[in-house]
């Protein structure tokens, strides 16, 4: 549970993460005459889905239901965004992204550069990353390395109720495409958020979700949580750690990290992604590149397995990032 | 058979086929000497693409295909521009960033071409989606090849286009007519199970034909229907035009194989050379429509040598434009794009 500073915003509620984030496109669709949304999945098949039924209620006409079509109606987003609408396009599970991958990264992604810039896409992408128990190799993806890898998307990993509200009002203001991703397992998460107004969040500035001296944390998404529960627990052990959530990877705030770094001296890098050419991987480069000399040990990758998801228990449990494996990197890394 | 229109716009139209011709002519001279990577030309196809667009208004939009430059010119694109883009000029419709493959002139109804072949179908539904939800009156045009129907892309794009009576035109150009498959060191032609492209349409319950594409009145009729039920909230439709591969571009890489057009070929069968008399004497599109204007005593012989001329002297003055722009500034690359 996140602890976020409520200091001097009025009508402040204490919400879960599903909540804000169906708040956030309720505030779409009242604020934006141009905004659909195509899908209904946003907060998966989980009990807060009835939340999105309430949208159904209040927005007849502007929620749309498309056929098992990803090619299709991610397509048509595009197509719908280049033609003067606001599509938030729901792709549900981040996996079924690859069906649609073409259309994604060949087409939304190459669009304005590839003409001049006289073509704006301003789509938003959203898909449930990660490994959500049970899923096995086919629902279980976190494709923002790829995401990533990919000129001309942005990219937007929320990990508190907060962020997912506030972010989402940037991603409207976007007029590039947007890949969003949210992790099944953040739905849950209660933090506070302001009822009155609607306050964006900028792109490309990093939260420092806790702060400490020892170590720094770069997390993204879930993770962010979980670096979060590893640092109670090093707490009682002694050790300070800095956690960092750059809250988008496109644009990326490598400053904030820096400036950390430059101060703890060691990083752990905590990541969903497999871990060959992750997002910690790309962090990693990033900061031996830029702040080598400030850097006391090797930095350490937390991420997933390099092998496909399982679905046993058991067998996930030891593939993913978990706040013991986190604990254990920070631990090697101050040792 | 010619279309029910006032001569001049006939007229206008023939002109629009002969500097498309003129273009794609010059264009395959200028890339036996600079690189222009592989690239594709409208020849023989204008008969479809000229008066299928000419019932376009602003507005409306359309998506095309690797094979674009006839139809950026149908809608008015400056063909100078067009080729400083396929030699990657800075004074490029898209400033250098998009090449043969990508031409795009927004303010012309061309918002991007992809040349993923299916890339652009859904892209197209979607546009038609918005024009609808807007409250507009105008349609959203997918021109696409016989290829493009072998795609995934085209079932999903076509169903939700009818599931959700969307104003979109699906406008076909198949040039697979005389081959299937792909033969060695030849360009290749569709590969469908399906005998009939309209089979793959009509399950969809979406307005379905087929005309012949050098067939001027025929794809003009259709078209206008098409457009009209876009426009009047009656949904989709699907045109499928026959035409001709011509002969210079079943190699890989285009070639003047049949030299170039001579118009008067259209009133002076003599003169048709032995070895391309099928291509000339009967299916290249452009001399049947010109015979046709002929025949009807809507233009003479003396006007058809004027509008050639002016259109030669139009394009020599294109490539003139485009070999003296300037390349863009290297650090060009990185705009337009956030980085």
């Amino acid at each position: 549970m996140t602890a976020t500073p409520t200091a001097g915003l009025t009508g402040v509620r204490q919400m879960s993460y599903a909540e804000a984030l169906v708040l956030g496109l309720r505030r779409a669709l009242e604020s934006d005459e141009r905004v659909r949304l195509m899908g209904q999945y946003f907060v998966g098949l989980t009990e807060h889905r009835k939340l999105v039924a309430s949208l159904h209620e209040d927005f007849p006409g502007r929620i749309w239901f498309p056929p098992i079509a990803e090619i299709g109606y991610v397509g048509a987003g595009i197509g719908a965004a280049i033609s003067g609408l606001r599509p938030i396009v729901d792709i549900a599970t981040a996996s079924f992204i690859f069906q649609a991958f073409s259309q994604v990264v060949n087409e939304a992604a190459n669009i304005r550069y590839m003409t001049g810039g006289q073509t704006a896409v301003p789509v938003i992408f959203h898909v449930n990353h990660g490994i959500r128990g049970g899923g096995a190799a086919q629902h279980s993806h976190s494709p923002q390395a790829m995401m990533w890898n990919t000129p001309g998307l942005k990219v937007m990993l929320p990990s508190s109720p907060r962020d997912v509200h506030g972010l989402l009002r940037t991603a409207l203001e976007t007029e590039d495409p947007v890949f969003w991703a949210d992790h099944v397992k953040l739905f849950d998460v209660v933090g506070p958020v302001a009822e009155e107004g609607w306050e964006p969040i900028p792109f490309g500035v990093a939260d420092v979700k806790r702060s400490g001296s020892d170590v720094t944390i770069v997390a993204t998404s879930f993770m962010v949580q979980r670096s979060l529960g590893a640092a109670e627990q090093l707490a009682t052990e002694g050790i300070s750690v800095e956690v960092i959530d750059p809250r988008t990877l496109v644009p990326f705030d490598l400053e904030t990290i820096l400036t950390s770094v430059h101060r703890t001296g060691r990083l752990v890098v905590v990541d969903e992604c497999h871990r060959a050419c992750g997002v910690g991987a790309e962090i990693a480069a990033l900061v031996a590149e830029h702040a080598f000399d400030a850097l006391r040990g090797p930095v350490r990758r937390v991420a997933t397995l390099d092998v496909p998801i399982p679905f046993s228990p058991a067998l996930e449990a030891f593939v993913e990032p978990t706040e013991a494996k986190i604990c254990a990197a920070v631990r090697a890394a101050t040792g | 058979m010619l279309p029910r229109l006032a001569t001049s716009l006939l007229v206008q139209q023939l002109r629009t086929m002969i500097r498309i011709r003129r273009f794609e002519e010059a264009l395959i001279r200028l890339a036996g000497e600079h690189d222009v990577g592989h690239f594709h030309v409208y020849i023989g196809q204008e008969t479809t693409g000229v008066p299928a667009l000419a019932l376009l208004e602003e507005g409306d939009v359309s998506y095309t295909t690797h094979r674009n430059h006839g139809h950026l010119i149908a809608r008015g694109v400056d063909p100078a521009r067009m080729l400083a883009e396929i030699l990657g000029k800075s004074t490029g419709t898209n400033k250098g960033k998009g090449g043969t493959l990508h031409l795009a002139s927004t303010e012309h109804g061309f918002p991007t071409t992809s040349s993923s072949v299916g890339g652009p179908l859904p892209i197209a539904v979607g546009s038609g989606y918005a024009l609808k939800e807007r409250g507009l009156d105008r349609v959203s045009v997918c021109l696409f090849g016989d290829g493009a129907l072998e795609e995934g892309a085209w079932h999903e794009a076509i169903n939700i286009a009818a599931v959700w009576n969307l104003p979109v035109v699906f406008l076909c150009e198949n040039n697979s007519l005389e081959a299937l498959g792909q033969k060695a060191n030849e360009y290749p032609s569709s590969t469908l199970a399906a005998q009939r492209l309209t089979d793959l349409v009509r399950p969809f319950k979406v307005d379905a034909s087929a005309v012949d594409g050098s067939d001027v009145a025929a794809v003009h009729r259709e078209m206008r229907r098409a457009v009209r039920r876009a426009r009047s909230g009656k949904g989709p439709s699907f045109i499928e035009t026959w035409t001709v591969r011509w002969p210079g571009s079943r190699p890989i890489w285009p070639q003047l194989v049949t030299g170039e057009t001579d118009l008067a070929f259209g009133w002076d069968a003599a003169r048709i050379p032995d070895a391309h008399a099928d291509w000339f004497g009967r299916q290249d599109g452009l001399l049947r429509f010109l015979r046709e204007l002929l025949a009807e005593q809507r233009i003479t012989r003396e006007e058809v040598l004027d509008i050639d001329r002016a259109a030669r002297a139009e394009m020599a003055a294109a490539v003139r434009f485009a070999l003296d722009s300037p390349y863009p500034a290297p650090e060009e690359a990185l705009e337009d794009v956030f980085a």
